[in-house]
């Protein structure tokens, strides 16, 4: 056992999300950090209680049963610091995804420079692009001044002109901005970002800074025309988000005041994980896929670099209504393995929309359900694929590239009634290539841990490993295109005993060798067909692959890569129970 | 765990804030009785601008322009009328294009607001000023009957309910729009087309309240210059049984259709509300309440959506659901006396 480096304090950590609201106790066991246990209890930003610290009360209550001791006092104060009775925490961290989109202005020079890393900027949160104004806008000013009066932005954030570089025309987009600031209500104003050339911070601030609700500077986006750096506009933009909440939602000033100011989104606590783990693990490429009520977020971390996407419009809550301005009724059903119709389906969306908290109860509802996280997740990491570097390695273009680990969580994934459904679910729409390790993160502790990082940077490290999350198992998907039923892979499968498993990998068909949680393998392939798992067509490492077991050991994944399920609506939902069978479900 | 509660309830208090998009004028007072439809508070709105750059326009600095520009932040300017002229011998002016009031003046820049309209607020319910919110609107309280429903298009009215229904599983057609309806608020059955919509726009009929809306009829149903107040749900969902029990005996009485648009974090909802004759306060409704053996909920979801039951039990620890998910949930007495297991976050308390 290593010694510990820890002073022992223990760790709260709450997640309010748009549905339930989660607190989760992290504290020392054997000289170690351990996740202790979770409480859980619905979100309460919305009416009638309209205040998201009562959500966490009672979430903090439920852990109590579940701890036996008192974190809360008579008051329903937190009790901090812990006590010598054993009641009340050390310290405590907050994430937050709960409340209505953040609906957001866009201000940059060019379409494809500083428009695009101001889109890319708001894409690291829950925000909503309702307008951009660009130099090109041949909207007249008093045009975009009744534009901004009607869509009563929550943030403007403005990109543009390289440091040093052009000045004038920024001026000339921030007129109108200033000028419909000015006209709005002071209570109604929005937060304004400025990421651009350095040079006219000072203009700026006297042509909006007055007129925002908050003026914040972060670092040009586009220092150059050629670079683009985000990182420090995005920990600005983290912190301007909690501000818009505080004016937003009650409680939420609260939750800060317990948490001495540590309170961050919870997207950008995952991303802010993400890259800490790409660190830690040798520079491997890592993939944090989360779907829940507010939102579907995307964080990949890849050497030295890493994206954060967040698509509130493919969140299962209140925006699924809308969901069928990115995609049709068609391209969800395609994933069900029920004969359902169009009309019930859209039905479902809105109905959906009114009760996020709801869940499924039967099977057929589940069906439905997940057809439509499928999709949703599905478009996500299409629209995430966009930002991520150029210069990663992929087997193909179009595809997604490599990852070593990819984590699954938010409430669609890690509530899934089985690992294998969650697994199925993954490789449905992110279709994985290659071989990663998959982690379901069954109790939404990732982007907890990476609020707690700032807090104390050893506790992280030790919850990751200490088997607080699910390693669901190995996956080993190949690019290749071949004649559903022709064998494109065989696979040999040694244990740490000597013994071995083999199986053969038929084309449109999922194969499972057996492989238990902590156990370790190597696992030998030969590709056929071309077929390519990341180290050439055809080939493979001679010495094998060392592979990690989990609740479904190793799973093949041979329907091709981009994967296309069939036309033919029977035989489609009969591959689709197959697979769902062949994973262990029913 | 706390439940949300949805009213249709058949006396109660009810206490709403109505108030201006925008700061204005209140006319209601303290302890006034007012009807639905009289104007508590008042506002101009300008929804338009008109930015005149008189600087770019005569070529001159900002500071220069400054001091020609001749207007004031307040005046209202008649169209044509001239804000700056430039010195030289053949001066060029800048003019307002449109009537409108100057709302901001500096660096020889000039913004008007123009296509200034008069906004009224209504009571939207009849009752009893209790409180004035200054500038902005007033409290009203009121008692009756109240049913709360799902999504509304926005708008309001009042009028005499007449209940077109055979049942509550009933579909409202077009062939259904009697001329003797005219004026009336209807109760009518689901919403299958936009047709149905026109056709009792052409009545005209002051309002409709139905169990369920197709969606692809909703984008038609916020273009209707009535109110819609749907109870349920979307596709083919019948009303449940407490509100067609509480609308249908009240068939023939003045009701109120507020159609607010459903707001999950202000509170909003759409509602109708029936006024009542009292000689004494009701009691008003909870907004909350722990979920309890006893209560009167309704499911939010399949298998047995929009249905009415008791909570005949709350089921100790998680439960495993036929889907595999598993829950908090709890034993439900439906009307039919069958008992169901239903998840708690499935369901609604009614009352």
């Amino acid at each position: 056992m290593p010694s510990s480096l820890v002073d022992g304090n223990s760790l709260l950590a709450v997640d309010v999300g748009a549905s339930s609201t989660r607190a989760v106790l992290f504290d020392v066991v054997e000289g170690e950090y351990r996740f202790i246990a979770s409480g859980i209890a619905p979100s309460t930003a919305e009416a009638p209680i309209k205040d998201v610290s009562e959500g966490a009360r009672n979430a903090i209550v439920n852990l109590q049963s579940v701890l036996g001791k008192k974190l809360l006092d008579s008051a329903r104060g937190l009790i901090t610091p812990s006590q010598a009775n054993g009641s009340g925490v050390d310290a405590l961290v907050v994430t937050l995804s709960a409340g209505a989109t953040i609906k957001t202005v866009i201000v940059g020079l060019l379409k494809d420079v500083s428009l695009e890393s101001a889109r890319r900027l708001t894409s690291s949160t829950y925000t909503r692009v309702v307008d951009t104004i660009a130099l090109n806008d041949t909207r007249k000013a008093e045009q975009k001044i009744d534009s901004i009066l009607r869509l009563r932005p929550d943030l403007v954030v403005i990109t543009g002109g390289t440091d040093g570089g052009a000045s004038l025309s920024v001026q000339k987009m921030l007129e109108p901005i200033g000028l419909a600031s000015f006209l709005l209500p002071e209570e109604k104003r929005p937060s304004v970002l400025f990421a651009g050339n350095q040079k006219l911070e000072d203009e700026v601030k006297s042509l909006v800074g007055s007129l925002s609700s908050s003026m914040h500077f972060s670092p040009n986006v586009r220092p150059s025309l050629e670079t683009e750096d985000l990182d420090p506009a995005e920990r600005e933009l983290a912190h301007i988000f909690v501000n818009i909440r505080k004016r937003q939602i009650k409680g939420v000033d609260q939750l800060n005041l317990w948490s001495g100011g540590h309170i961050l989104p919870t997207a950008y606590a995952t991303g802010r994980m993400v890259r800490y783990l790409t660190r830690a693990y040798n520079d491997s490429s890592i993939l944090s896929v989360d779907i829940g009520a507010s939102a579907a977020s995307i964080s990949a971390g890849f050497k030295g670099t890493s994206t954060l996407n967040v698509f509130p419009q493919y969140g299962l809550g209140e925006n699924l209504a809308h969901l069928l301005k990115y995609t049709t009724l068609e391209d969800i059903l395609r994933w069900s393995w029920l004969d359902i119709s169009k009309g019930v389906l859209s039905d479902y969306l809105y109905q959906k929309s009114l009760y996020p908290a709801t869940i499924a109860a039967t099977k057929e509802d589940l069906a439905v359900s997940q057809a439509i996280t499928r999709q949703a997740l599905h478009l996500a990491m299409q629209n995430a694929r966009r930002d991520f570097p150029r210069n990663i390695a992929q087997i193909k273009k179009n595809l997604t590239p490599g990852f070593s680990y990819i984590f699954m969580g938010g409430g669609a994934l890690s509530d899934a009634s089985r690992p294998s459904q969650s697994l199925l679910l993954l490789l449905d729409s992110i279709q994985p290539v290659g071989v990663s390790t998959v982690i379901l993160d069954q109790n939404n502790l990732l982007p907890l841990l990476g609020a707690a990082a700032s807090r104390n940077n050893i506790l992280p490290v030790q919850v990751m490993e200490s088997g607080a999350f699910m390693i669901i198992g190995t996956t080993i998907a190949p690019v290749v295109t071949a004649s559903y039923g022709t064998p494109i892979m065989r696979a040999i499968l040694t244990y740490e005993n000597g013994t071995e498993s083999r199986v053969e990998l038929k084309y449109g068909s999922l194969e499972t060798l057996p492989l238990a949680s902590g156990e370790e393998g190597r696992l030998n392939v030969q590709l056929l067909k071309g077929a390519d798992i990341g180290y050439g067509p055809g080939k493979s490492p001679k010495q094998g692959i060392s592979i990690t077991g989990g609740a479904l050991g190793v799973v093949l994944d041979g329907r091709g890569r981009p994967f296309n399920l069939p036309t033919d609506a029977v035989r489609r939902r009969e591959l689709i129970k197959k697979w769902s069978w062949t994973l262990g479900g029913e | 765990m706390i439940a949300p509660v949805n009213h249709i309830v058949g006396l109660t208090s009810i206490v709403r804030e109505r108030v201006l998009p925008v700061s204005g004028n209140v006319i209601a007072r303290v302890n006034q009785r007012v009807g639905a439809t009289d104007v508590i508070a008042e506002t101009r709105w300008a929804r338009e601008h008109i930015f005149l750059d008189v600087a770019r326009t005569l070529q001159l600095s900002p500071g220069a322009a400054e001091k020609l520009v001749r207007c004031k932040v307040g005046d209202k300017l008649a169209a044509g009328t001239e804000v700056a002229r430039s010195k030289s011998l053949f001066g060029r002016s800048v003019r307002v294009p449109r009537e409108g009031t100057v709302v901001a003046v500096g660096g020889g820049q000039v913004l008007l607001e123009v296509g200034e309209s008069k906004f009224e607020l209504r009571a939207g319910i009849p009752g009893m000023v209790t409180e004035v919110l200054p500038g902005r609107g007033v409290v009203i309280e009121t008692a009756g009957s109240l049913i709360q429903g799902i999504w509304g298009n926005g708008k309001t009215d009042t009028g005499v309910l007449v209940n077109v229904m055979n049942g509550p599983e009933d579909v409202l057609t077009e062939s259904r729009m009697d001329v003797n309806l005219r004026g009336s608020i209807l109760l009518g059955g689901t919403i299958k087309d936009a047709d149905t919509l026109r056709a009792a726009a052409e009545l005209p009929a002051r309002g409709l309240i139905v169990p369920s809306i197709f969606p692809s009829a909703i984008p038609a149903a916020r273009e209707m210059k009535y109110p819609i107040i749907v109870t349920d749900g979307f596709g083919s969902m019948p009303m449940n049984s407490a509100a067609y029990r509480l609308l249908s005996t009240n068939a023939k009485r003045e009701v109120i259709m507020n159609a607010e648009i459903y707001d999950r974090y202000s509170g909003a909802r759409p509602e109708v509300i029936i006024p009542l004759t009292i000689s004494s306060e009701p009691p008003s409704s909870m907004e909350v309440a722990p979920f309890a053996p006893g209560l009167q909920v309704r499911m939010r979801r399949p298998p047995f959506m929009g249905s009415i039951g008791t909570i005949e039990l709350l089921r100790p620890g998680l439960t495993t659901l036929p889907s595999g998910l598993r829950a908090l949930a709890a034993d439900i007495k439906l009307e039919n006396g069958e008992m169901v297991v239903v998840p708690l976050v499935n369901l609604e308390v009614v009352g």
